[in-house]
């Protein structure tokens, strides 16, 4: 497949501080690919490195195999849609999606129609004779996509392009930017913090933290066979029990667990020991003949499920929830009851 | 908490103050529409001291002192404006640089010299290089003292304008230059206007200086108007210092006026 940006090695220091310290990535031509880390880990940092705004301190960033680390940004072909959209405050709607097409000397009839079409793309033709600040932020976010789009840049670059709209309109716009990336074909490099944003619309996402890539894959491989602790506590929900492995095998490990039953279970670790293990909330049964015992200490109510707190006999925290279906049962506080793990539902971490 | 208007003689201090301010430029308005010759005595209303002004014995030499005045002040504010304009630049979007404390300080410093030490000073410097004082040396000299008033406004308006939309044209595939010219000047546009016009009309009422590196026979029309008034105040003054006066009231308004729509327009 087509490797439409690679990264080798990058590291940005600022001073003192390191943003990036070494990071090595392939993005597939024609994917949504998502970098996805908490606040400061780096990924504003990496897109404007792509950018052009920020040189690298060391590695190479390539784009479709050349080295654009030494070109100016007005001659990389990536465009992006700012996380503010800085949309250009003095030209109405319509001019600013022409701006890049103008720049590229696209004559007037030309670029009008095309930002025209690319309006049309974003639903907001009605709207082109407007100024920015005559727009909601909702509307703005489009236009600054479709500013972004018009010139048919080899990739798009987003920088949290969603995390100013609230929470509706945030999950509309979702669906709406994964699709525009299959129509249009053209290479989405979106970061974010926000994992659900992350989950539901990429090809591939890299988890980032502290200026370093902890995993790279689909939102299923992160999601259930997270390679470190980092990953599995980040990536939604995780429950955290430290347990004894005694052999480990291609890829699989036989551990004890606390209670002292025996499990086998899929392993990011290599060698034997204590380590962690992860255990999705949601991939647990209540049941009397479970591997695990704990005591319920409070239910919450979510809606469409229900989580119970409980601590595991040995004083650990652990969540499990169920579904809010008629005919679940629903322990009281107090109560004793056995969990049980799915098939799958543990994944022994490296660290 | 008690609001000002409720401390013991604020509405006498008020007045006094307003009355220091304000009265002797009434007075000057007013006493320029007298009839009679006196400055004190008010003989009735007549324009006839604009029309002297235009016509009267001292209309050619006001003529071209206003001539002068005006033309100086136009090209000293475009000069200072473009030097402001860079200045600002450099300070807000050069990022840190050696000697960023030190320009600040040399920028903003001849707001705070004594006009006098600058005038004697200039006229040294200009006799010095062998300079012959007259149109160009005021130039010169109003170019230097114009630049802080008009670094003021366009500094002010650039620190609000964020760097993303320089970025963004850069993005799009527009050069420095490009970025420059389509985005960050028509932004900048309301502070450079308002940072002309502060200079213009701060070179225009200059008297000091101008006094000192004027040479012989050069006037402006402080200095003519400074002439006429030793051998006596006659209320054709009074006219055309009220002249000047609405002409400098325009252009402060106008400024105001560019800076707060600038402001409102901005994002
Ligand atoms: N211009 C700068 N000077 C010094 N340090 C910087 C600069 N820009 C970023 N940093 C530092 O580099 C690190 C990474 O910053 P970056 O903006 O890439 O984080 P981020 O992942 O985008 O975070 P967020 O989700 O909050 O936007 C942070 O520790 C930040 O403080
Ligand atoms: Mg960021």
């Amino acid at each position: 497949m087509d490797v439409a940006v690679s990264i080798r090695n990058a590291v940005k220091r600022y001073g003192a501080t390191t943003a990036l310290a070494g990071v090595s990535l392939d993005i597939t031509n024609n994917a949504f690919f998502t970098l996805l880390g908490p606040s400061g880990c780096g990924k504003t940092t990496l897109l404007r490195m792509i950018a052009g705004f920020e040189a690298a301190s060391e590695g190479e960033i390539l784009l479709f195999g050349q080295n654009i680390v030494d070109l100016e940004p007005h001659l990389r072909p990536v465009n992006t849609v700012f996380q503010n959209y800085a949309l250009f405050p003095h030209m109405s709607v319509i001019d600013n999606v022409a701006f890049g097409l103008r720049m590229k000397g696209v004559e007037i009839a030309a670029r009008r129609a095309k930002a025209g079409r690319m309006l049309e793309l974003v639903h907001l033709s009605a709207l082109a004779d407007r100024l920015p600040s005559q727009l909601s932020g909702g509307q703005q976010q489009r236009v600054a996509l479709a500013r972004a789009l018009a010139p048919e840049p080899k990739v798009l670059l987003l920088d949290e392009p969603l995390s100013a709209l609230d929470l509706k309109l945030r999950q509309a716009m979702r669906v709406e930017l994964k699709q525009l990336q299959e129509e249009t074909g053209i290479t989405f490099l979106f970061v974010t913090h926000d994992q659900d944003e992350a989950l539901a619309m990429s090809d591939r996402i890299a988890v980032m933290s502290q200026g370093l890539v902890q995993q790279v894959g689909t939102a299923r491989d992160i999601y259930e066979v997270p390679v470190n602790r980092f990953v599995a506590e980040f990536i939604g929900e995780t429950n955290l029990i430290d347990v004894e492995v005694t052999r480990v095998s291609d890829g699989m490990a036989d551990l004890v667990l606390p209670s002292g039953q025996r499990l086998r279970c899929s392993s990011a670790a290599t060698a034997t020991g204590r380590h962690a293990l992860s255990i999705r909330p949601e991939r647990v049964t209540v049941t009397p003949d479970g591997q695990l015992t704990a005591t319920v200490e409070r239910v919450v109510y979510m809606g469409s499920d229900l989580r119970l707190l409980t601590r595991l006999e040995g004083g650990r925290e652990f969540t499990v929830r169920i579904q809010n279906a008629a005919r679940t049962a629903v322990p009281e506080p107090g109560a004793r009851i056995g969990l049980k793990l799915e098939e799958g539902a543990a994944r022994l971490l490296a660290d | 908490m008690k609001g000002v208007r409720h401390y013991p003689g604020f509405l006498a201090i008020t007045l006094v103050c307003l009355a220091v301010l304000y009265v002797p430029l009434l007075v000057v308005a007013v006493y320029s529409f007298n009839a009679s010759t006196s400055i004190t005595k008010w003989g009735g209303f007549s324009l006839r001291w604009y029309v002297d002004v235009f016509t009267g014995p001292e209309a050619e030499r006001f003529g071209l002192a206003t001539w002068n005045s005006l033309t100086i002040a136009l090209i000293a504010a475009s000069i200072a404006t473009a030097v402001a304009m860079s200045a600002a630049l450099a300070m807000i979007r050069g990022g840190r640089f050696r000697g960023r404390g030190a320009s600040y300080a040399l920028i903003n410093l001849p707001l705070m010299v004594p006009e006098m030490v600058v005038a004697v000073a200039t006229l040294i410097f200009f006799t010095t290089i062998g300079l012959t004082t007259g149109y160009l040396t005021i130039v010169l000299a109003h170019i230097t003292f114009c630049i802080p008033f008009a670094y003021l406004p366009i500094a002010a308006r650039l620190s609000g304008i964020e760097d993303s939309y320089e970025q963004a044209a850069r993005d799009l595939y527009a050069t420095r230059w490009q970025a420059f010219r389509l985005v960050l000047l028509p932004l900048l546009g309301p502070g450079l206007m308002s940072g002309w016009l502060l200079a213009f009309i701060i070179s225009l009422d200059d008297f000091i200086i101008t006094n000192f590196v004027k040479g012989a026979g050069m006037e402006t029309l402080p200095t003519a108007i400074f002439g006429s008034v030793k051998q006596g105040i006659k209320p054709n003054i009074m006219a055309i210092s009220s002249l000047m006066l609405l002409v400098s009231i325009l252009f402060v308004s106008l400024s105001y006026i560019i800076n707060r729509r600038g402001r409102r327009a901005a994002p």
